[in-house]
C-alpha cells in the first residue's frame, strides 16, 4: 500500500503550503472585505462528526449552494459535449495517466467535491448533504481528502496508509468549518496540481509551484506581485466555472470584458482582460493575435519549475521484485520514479517546448467503444482547428503519450481495476494482486463493458492545452524562434509565415538576376577601363 | 572630348537633388532591412530589421507624397513621358559606342535631362516596381486589419510576400544597373558631381572635329 502514501505526501504537502495562504481570510477578520466571520457563528460552534454534517450547516444559510454545484462537472463528473454528443466527464473519460474512474472510485473520489462516491453510477447525484463544501473553501490547510475513503476525510485517527505505520490525525472540522473563506490557489490546487497522481504530473502547466509562484513562473500569480488566485481569471457565478478543456475558447472574443457591455464570452482567457491588441510598445506584434494563442509565444515552455510526466507505458507494469513485492525505480534526477510496479514506465521531462497546433475549441475524444488505431496512435482526445476555419488560433500544447490496455476482440479501450478502498481486501485490483485480466475484467464489469479476456496495449496520445504560467514579457518567444526554416511553427500549415515559407523559385531567380546584373557591369566596366588605358 | 565644347546647365533643381540622394539613401537601407527581414542574411537582426524597415518605409511613402505634389505642380512629370526614339541608338551606344568613345547620341537639355532609356527605367521604376513594393508592403503591414477590411479571404499573404519579393529584386536589379551608369558620363564622377550640385556639363554642338578620339 505504499503506492498510496506518495500520493498522500503530496496532497499534505499542497495542504500544508496552502497554510501559509490563510492571510485573506486573516485579514478579512481584521476588517477586511468579507461581512461574514464564520467563527461567530453559532451554527458553526459545535464537534461536527462527519463532513455532512458540516455541509448541512453551511446549507443552513446558503440555501442554492448544494443546489448549484449539482449542476457542474465538478460534481456530476459528467458532461454531453452538446457539438459532438460525446458524453464526457471524469465518469465517461478514459486517460492515458490512471485511465479511468469506474472500478477506482474510493480512490479517485479523493478529488470530487462530494462525499462518499463509492460508485460513479450508484451514486447519489441528488444529495445535497453530500456536497463537499470544505475542499475549496478551507483556508487552513488542514482539510484533506484521502484517497480510498470515498471523498471523506479523516474523521479518527487512521494509519494511513493501511499498515503503513503512519496515522492521519482526524481533521478539525468545526475549525475548518469556521474559517472558511474564497477559494485559493491552494484550495483548487488540492487537486488540479496534483492531476495524473502526483504533483506536476498531468497538466504540465499547473503544478504545487504554483502555490506561491515567484514572477518568472508567473507573472498573474506572482506571490509578491498581482497575486491572482485562480479565480481571478475563472470569474465564477453560482459555482459554475467557466474555463474547461472539454469546452475550450480557441479563439477568444477580441474585446476585452467590461461593466455594461453584454458579453457572454469566456473570463478564462486573455483577451477577457487584454482585448486582442495588447502590445502598446510593440504595435507589430498585434499584428499575430489574429493567428496566434498568447499562449504561443508568453508561455515560452512548460514545466518551468518542476518535471512533468511526458509518457507512460502501461505495458511495462506489474513486474515485482524476487519476493514478489512493488518496486519503484528512480530516474537520472532521482526524485521521481521511471518505473513502478503498479504503473509501468514514465518520462518526466523539464522545460519542455510544446507542440503547437490550430485549436478552435471543438475536441473530439475517444471513448469506451470507440475503435483505437490499432497500427498506429490512438489519440485520446483531439483538438480540432485549421488555418482557414476562421475560429482557430495557434496554441501550444503539451503531447503526452502512453501505452495503455485495449481489448483484442472488440478493438477498443479498456479500464483496468487499479485501487482499492481504504483497508479493503479486494483481489482484482491491479495494485494488490499484479494480474491483468482480472483487473480489466472488473473494470469492464464496472463500465458495463463486454470483455472476453483477450487483451494488448495500444499507444495513445493526449493533448493538453498550455495556458498558466504565463512568463514575463522579457522571457516570450523572440521573432526567429517562429520566423526561421526549421522554427517552433515549422510544421504548422495553412498560414504563410515570413522567412519560414520564403518562394525559393523567386529567390533563386532574384539572386541570379542580381549577380548578373553585377557580372554584366563589372564586365562592362572592366572593358571600358582596359580600353581606356589602352588608349592611354 | 575637349573642354571648351562643354557647358553647364542647371539640369536638377534642389528638392529633386534632396529628392534623388534622400530616396537613394532609404532604397538602400530598405533593401538591406528587408533582406535581413526576408533571412538573406543577419546584421540588425530580425526584430530590429522588422522596426528600421517599417520606418524606413513611412518616411520613403513621406518622401514621395512630397516628390508627387512638387512633379505636378513643376510639370516635371513630362521629363518621364516615355519615348522609343533613339531607344536603339542608347542601346547600341552602351553596347559598342561607348568603347570607342563614340558621341552619346542624346543631348540633355533643361527640358529633356533624361535619355529615352532613363525615362524608361525611371517610368518602370516609378510606375511598375515602386507601387508595386508599395502596395504589397502596405497589406503586409496592415496584415492584422485585412479581416476588418474584409480583403482576409480575398487576399493571400503568400501572394503579397512573392509581390513584394519579386519588387524587392527588380528594385536590386534597377540600383545596380543604375550605379553603375552613373560612371558613364564624360567623367566617371561627371553625373554623380551633377546630381550634388545640380550642374551638369553638356557638349554645346557636336562637330566632326569633336568626334575624333
Amino acid at each position: 500500500m505504499k503506492r498510496a502514501s506518495i500520493l498522500i505526501a503530496l496532497l499534505a504537502g499542497a495542504s500544508l503550503a496552502a497554510g501559509a495562504e490563510t492571510q485573506p481570510a486573516a485579514l478579512a477578520k481584521a476588517g477586511g472585505a468579507s461581512t461574514a466571520d464564520h467563527s461567530r457563528f453559532i451554527e458553526l460552534q459545535k464537534i461536527f462528526n462527519s463532513g455532512p454534517e458540516v455541509t448541512k450547516a453551511c446549507l443552513g444559510c446558503h440555501t442554492e449552494a448544494a443546489k448549484q454545484i449539482h449542476r457542474t462537472k465538478h460534481w456530476t463528473w459528467e458532461w454531453v459535449n452538446p457539438e459532438t454528443g460525446q458524453k464526457l466527464g471524469k465518469r465517461n473519460v478514459v486517460n492515458n495517466f490512471c485511465t479511468a474512474v469506474p472500478s477506482n472510485e474510493k480512490f479517485c473520489a479523493a478529488c470530487h467535491v462530494g462525499y462518499g462516491m463509492e460508485n460513479a453510477k450508484t451514486f447519489d447525484y441528488g444529495s445535497e448533504t453530500a456536497v463537499d463544501c470544505l475542499v475549496c473553501h478551507d483556508t487552513t490547510g488542514s482539510y484533506k481528502k484521502l484517497p480510498g475513503l470515498a471523498g471523506h476525510p479523516a474523521y479518527k485517527e487512521i494509519e494511513y496508509p493501511p499498515k503503513s505505520g503512519k496515522f492521519v490525525k482526524p481533521v478539525d472540522l468545526g475549525k475548518v468549518a469556521q474559517s472558511v473563506g474564497k477559494t485559493s490557489r491552494a484550495t483548487c490546487g488540492a487537486c488540479h496540481f496534483l492531476g495524473g497522481g502526483g504533483d506536476a504530473v498531468k497538466h504540465g502547466d499547473l503544478d504545487t509551484s504554483l502555490k506561491t509562484p515567484p514572477r518568472y513562473l508567473d507573472v498573474h500569480m506572482d506571490a509578491k506581485g498581482l497575486n491572482f488566485s485562480c479565480a481571478t481569471c475563472h470569474a465564477t457565478q453560482g459555482h459554475d466555472i467557466p474555463g474547461s478543456r472539454y469546452t475550450p475558447t480557441g479563439k477568444a472574443d477580441n474585446a476585452p470584458l467590461m461593466r455594461g457591455r453584454q458579453n457572454q464570452g469566456n473570463p478564462a482567457t486573455c483577451q477577457s482582460c487584454h482585448g486582442a491588441a495588447p502590445h502598446k510598445t510593440k504595435a507589430r506584434l498585434n499584428s499575430h493575435t489574429e493567428k496566434i494563442a498568447c499562449q504561443t509565444c508568453h508561455i515560452p515552455q512548460f514545466a518551468r519549475a518542476q518535471p512533468t510526466k511526458m509518457s507512460w507505458d502501461w505495458s511495462t507494469a506489474g513486474k515485482l521484485t524476487p519476493d514478489g513485492k512493488r518496486m519503484t525505480i528512480k530516474d537520472a534526477s532521482g526524485h521521481h520514479d521511471k518505473y513502478d510496479s503498479n504503473k509501468g514506465d514514465f518520462v518526466y521531462e523539464s522545460d519542455v517546448v510544446p507542440t503547437y497546433a490550430w485549436l478552435n475549441g471543438k475536441v473530439k475524444y475517444t471513448l469506451l467503444g470507440d475503435p483505437v488505431n490499432v497500427n498506429g496512435v490512438t489519440k485520446i482526445n483531439e483538438y480540432l482547428g485549421s488555418a482557414d476555419d476562421g475560429q482557430s488560433r495557434i496554441w501550444p500544447l503539451k503531447v503526452f503519450r502512453g501505452k495503455q490496455p485495449y481489448d483484442l476482440e472488440n478493438g477498443s479501450l479498456l479500464v483496468p481495476h487499479t485501487a482499492v478502498g481504504y483497508g479493503e481486501k479486494d483481489d482484482s485490483a491491479f495494485w494488490i494482486n499484479y494480474k491483468w485480466e482480472e483487473a480489466l475484467k472488473a473494470g469492464a464489469n464496472a463500465t458495463g463493458r463486454p470483455f472476453g479476456g483477450k487483451f494488448d496495449f495500444v499507444a495513445t496520445e493526449m493533448s493538453w492545452p498550455i495556458t498558466h504560467m504565463v512568463a514575463p514579457k522579457a522571457d516570450a518567444l523572440s521573432c526567429t524562434q517562429c520566423h526561421s526554416r526549421s522554427g517552433r511553427l515549422a510544421t504548422i500549415d495553412g498560414v504563410y509565415l515570413p522567412r519560414r515559407d520564403n518562394n525559393r523559385l523567386i529567390d533563386t531567380l532574384g539572386w541570379l538576376a542580381a549577380l548578373a546584373a553585377l557580372l554584366g557591369v563589372a564586365i562592362h566596366g572592366g572593358i571600358r577601363v582596359y580600353l581606356a588605358r589602352k588608349g592611354n | 572630348m575637349s573642354a571648351h565644347s562643354m557647358q553647364r546647365i542647371y539640369v536638377f533643381k534642389f528638392f529633386e537633388r534632396f529628392w534623388h540622394w534622400a530616396q537613394a539613401g532609404l532604397i538602400l537601407f530598405l533593401l538591406l532591412t528587408g533582406f535581413e527581414v526576408h533571412g538573406s542574411y543577419a546584421n540588425f537582426g530580425f526584430e530590429k530589421a522588422v522596426g528600421y524597415h517599417t520606418v524606413a518605409a513611412w518616411s520613403l511613402v513621406g518622401l514621395w507624397v512630397f516628390a508627387i505634389f512638387w512633379h505636378f505642380t513643376t510639370g516635371e512629370w513630362r521629363q518621364y513621358i516615355p519615348t522609343f526614339k533613339k531607344v536603339n541608338a542608347m542601346f547600341q551606344y552602351y553596347a559598342f559606342g561607348i568603347f570607342r568613345n563614340a558621341p552619346h547620341p542624346f543631348r540633355l537639355t533643361t527640358l529633356r535631362k533624361h535619355n529615352p532609356l532613363q525615362r524608361l527605367a525611371y517610368l518602370f521604376v516609378m510606375l511598375i516596381v515602386g507601387p508595386l513594393l508599395w502596395v504589397s508592403g502596405w497589406f503586409y503591414l496592415f496584415y492584422d486589419q485585412w479581416s476588418a477590411w474584409g480583403v482576409d479571404r480575398s487576399l493571400s499573404l503568400e501572394w503579397v510576400a512573392f509581390f513584394h519579393t519579386l519588387a524587392a529584386f527588380l528594385m536590386l536589379f534597377f540600383v545596380i544597373v543604375h550605379i553603375y551608369l552613373t560612371t558613364t558620363g564624360h567623367t566617371p564622377l561627371a553625373h554623380i558631381k551633377a546630381m550634388i550640385s545640380g550642374w551638369e556639363d553638356v557638349e554645346t554642338e557636336p562637330t566632326p572635329a569633336t568626334k575624333q578620339p
